[in-house]
């Protein structure tokens, strides 16, 4: 080893000093950055957007425009034989009830001393909602000795008659409308001044059940989000015992051999498969071979049993895995079974994980809209709530994914409001799972 | 062994709950998505009057929903299905075949089809049903002879439409209103037009010519909505220059969006569609199984429901959302108070 053989040393030069390539180098990092930076911005402005998109859009269906209107119920047509006997009382349909609310409408708007073109009851009738002869009818039902009376109601008004005083239809929108007349909106303005009109938190698209093509006005998302509850009943109360079941054995007593290799594959392959496939599954599983009834939450619990299990038996075998082996070897080392070393040590540690993994495979099930389309949840479906727990299995119901997809395609645009407005409660919904998540992991996991 | 206990108990419920499927207490209907706006005003309607429960509707199209009708007798399967269109014969023996004999077909009304563009748009006021045929099939009658359709726009063929190129959503053919708009445009239009004149001279044979007239091109100038009217809406609205089929209630819905042509220069409104003077109008049905009747509670009540004056007459609330009401509505009566079989003459 001679000094002669070396090359000559380059010449020494301070770190601090920065040579092109250095340049280079940091160059590459900085545009690097540059471009991590604009690609978290983009997704950030996406979400923004979206968010933006979904609250302007939706924010209304939580007001609503109600019509406060004294009504006499006039016994000569609500009660003609006089006896208060609910069956008589029943035989008068909701058309019955048409001309008492057209005549208190009149009254109303007379009092109120607004001056309108608009003469006849009849042509009134438009600002209000058509429900608003079912709700009498029912107040009457309910309490009948309050025939004879006036008793002041808050009615809905008509969907354009909302839409006018949140700003969704304009003026000039409903020059060619049937349903509404400018003439409607001048009233609208003036009984709204008079505190006939009065806008106020929409409970009832909490709580109620969906309607009719006519009066979007009356359409809540209660009864869906009842059937969604019961889905996800089903789904917890067979994915989580089935899905841990199976990992357990798989991960912790099952040999490593050709078929389980097999089986892990298949698992990893249904989790990605499309969600309408699962549909379809249901539809002649449960449905054509098992003749459970159509639309029934049970059904769709079951297919998206089919659809979470994967999710849930894929994550609880990551928490099974990441449990040390020394925490097994030390209970076996003590005496106990292998089954006890699994359920007395193992499982609660993987616990935090198992159920982190389970609420996120139910949010994905609770949005879940494609195979809900084929064993007949949307469509009108969800109008009378569950009166108990068979019911809440076992009557059509919709869900509330497949809820806002139904009043997305129909015609009325206050419609379309209703299921931006559905969206917001979902995604309430699924972030608060998704924090429950989160804070689950964060307080009980273990780091080894 | 929790988890044991746990599953057990869900099993037991679900064995519990699959025999108590066995008893039904609502009216099932599934079928047709232009029937369902109007099924689901008076299903709701029925709640309210009635001790039943509400009948439960499901769309997704004419055909599908005949299809499930057709299943079978029995709890699990349909009560009614909803048409835009009449029972084919086809669909008849089917369910024949599958011990669904005594079937009570219901007209409910008329429904108009309009073609609407975006309000805004170019001016698209008035069709013919040849301007259809030219705009959409795929053989042409062009100076005397029969060639491939060579028009981009809707002004190569009438110079009083727009120059702007064609682009047409029309209804999949899974829709009942697709064959409305084929049989009343599109073989009007080629009988219009002389090119089914032009298809008989060249030899072909009646069946085959029906079916040429009402072929469709497939270079993308017309689109095939399988979805709902919303949906062509959302073309429409997207494209200014396209041109879409819709139901009368719809375009009424949306008239802040939309502008309706004329067809053969009539104006489509519920007293032009009443009176036979638009061209493009259809009758819409439901059909009952009439073996339901009786085990089934509110099946017939419902029927009766629907037709009646109140609910299905020119000032009940069918006719306020778009609904041109039956003038026989009389006779559909007496029908289903007599339970009257499609068989039975009606």
């Amino acid at each position: 080893m001679t000094d002669a053989s070396l090359p000559e040393p380059r010449h020494a030069r301070s770190l601090k000093d920065v040579d092109a390539r250095t340049n280079r180098r940091n160059r590459a990092e900085a545009r690097f950055r540059a471009y991590g930076i604009a690609a978290v911005s983009i997704g950030l402005v996406f979400l923004v957007v979206l968010l933006g998109a979904i609250l302007i859009n939706g924010v209304g269906a939580f007001q609503q425009t109600f019509v406060n209107v004294p009504v006499y119920l006039d016994p000569a047509k609500l009660d003609k034989n006089g006896e208060r006997n609910i069956e008589d009382i029943k035989k008068v349909s909701t058309f019955g009830y048409n001309p008492l609310v057209e005549n208190a409408l009149l009254e109303t708007v007379q009092a109120s001393g607004a001056d309108t073109e608009l003469d006849s009851a009849a042509e009134m009738k438009k600002l209000l909602s058509a429900s608003a002869a079912a709700q009498i009818r029912d107040t009457v039902i309910a309490n009948p000795e309050l025939i004879g009376q006036t008793v002041e109601f808050r009615l809905l008004a008509a969907s354009r008659v909302d839409g006018y005083l949140k700003g969704r239809v304009k003026r000039e929108d409903v020059t060619r409308d049937k349903n509404i007349d400018v003439a409607h909106l001048d009233l609208t303005d003036k009984l709204h001044d008079a505190g006939v009109i009065t806008k106020g938190f929409n409970l009832a698209f909490i709580t109620g059940a969906d309607a009719s093509e006519s009066r979007p006005e009356q359409a809540g998302l209660g009864v869906s989000m009842l059937g969604s509850f019961f889905m996800m009943l089903v789904v917890l109360g067979l994915s989580l015992p089935i899905g841990v079941a199976a990992s357990i054995y798989l991960e912790e007593f099952a040999p490593q051999n050709r078929f389980t290799d097999l089986i892990e594959v298949n698992i990893s392959n249904l989790a990605a498969v499309p969600s309408i496939v699962f549909g379809i599954l249901g539809l002649a599983a449960f449905i054509q071979f098992a003749h459970l009834p159509q639309s029934a939450p049970l059904v769709g619990g079951l297919t998206l049993t089919l659809m979470t299990l994967p999710t849930i038996v894929i994550s609880t075998r990551a928490s099974l895995k990441s449990v040390p082996p020394s925490i097994r070897d030390a209970a076996l080392g003590v005496g106990a079974s292998k089954m006890q070393a699994v359920f007395h040590h193992v499982l609660p540690m993987a616990m935090p994980g198992i159920l982190t993994g389970t609420i996120i495979g139910l949010a994905q099930a609770l949005g879940e809209t494609a195979p809900l389309l084929l064993i007949g949840m949307v469509g009108y479906i969800a109008t009378n709530a569950p009166d108990g727990l068979a019911s809440g299995f076992l009557d059509p119901n919709s869900a509330m994914p497949a809820q806002i997809f139904e009043w997305a395609k129909r015609a009325d645009p206050a419609y379309y409001e209703r299921a931006w407005g559905g969206i917001i409660i979902l995604l309430v919904f699924l972030m608060t799972m998704n924090i429950i998540a989160i804070i689950l992991r964060r307080r009980f996991e273990r780091r080894w | 062994m929790s988890f044991t206990k746990i599953s057990t108990s869900v099993l037991a419920l679900v064995a519990v709950s699959a025999s108590a499927a066995a008893a039904r207490d609502n009216v099932q209907v599934a079928g047709s998505s232009t029937v369902l706006p109007y099924a689901s005003i008076v299903a709701e309607a029925f709640g309210e009057n009635f001790d039943f429960p509400t009948p439960v509707i499901e769309s997704g199209g004419s055909s599908a929903g005949l299809k499930r009708f057709c299943e079978g007798v029995g709890e699990n399967t349909i009560d009614i299905a909803n048409a835009s269109r009449a029972i084919r014969e086809k669909e008849i023996k089917a369910c024949g075949e599958n011990g669904v004999n005594d079937i009570i077909e219901v007209r409910i009304g008329y429904d108009g089809i309009v073609f609407a563009s975006q309000i805004d748009g170019p001016a698209f006021t008035a069709f013919e049903p040849a301007d259809w045929y030219n705009a959409l099939a795929p053989k042409v009658l062009k100076d005397g002879e029969l060639v491939d359709n060579p028009y981009s726009q809707w002004a190569d063929f009438n110079g009083d439409l727009p120059a702007v190129e064609i682009a047409a959503f029309i209804p999949g053919t899974k829709h009942g209103t697709r064959e409305v708009f084929e049989e009343k445009v599109l073989l009007q239009g080629c009988e219009d037009t002389g090119a089914m004149k032009a298809m008989e001279e060249s030899g072909m044979d009646e069946d085959a010519v029906e079916d040429a007239c009402m072929a469709v091109r497939t270079d993308g100038k017309s689109v095939d909505i399988d979805g709902d009217y919303t949906e062509t809406l959302a073309r429409i609205d997207s494209n200014a220059d396209g041109v879409g089929v819709f139901g009368l209630a719809f375009y009424e819905n949306n008239t802040d969006k939309l502008k309706v042509a004329t067809m053969s220069g009539v104006e489509p409104t519920t007293e032009t569609i009443a009176a036979g003077d638009y061209p493009v109008s259809r009758p819409l049905f439901f059909y009952i199984k009439k073996a339901h009747i009786g085990v089934i509670p509110g099946l017939k009540e419902y029927a009766e429901f629907f037709v009646s004056d109140e609910v299905a007459g020119p000032s009940g609330p069918l006719a306020n959302y778009g609904l041109v009401s039956d003038p026989e509505l009389a006779d559909t009566q007496a029908m289903i108070a007599d339970e009257k079989t499609m068989g039975e003459g009606m």
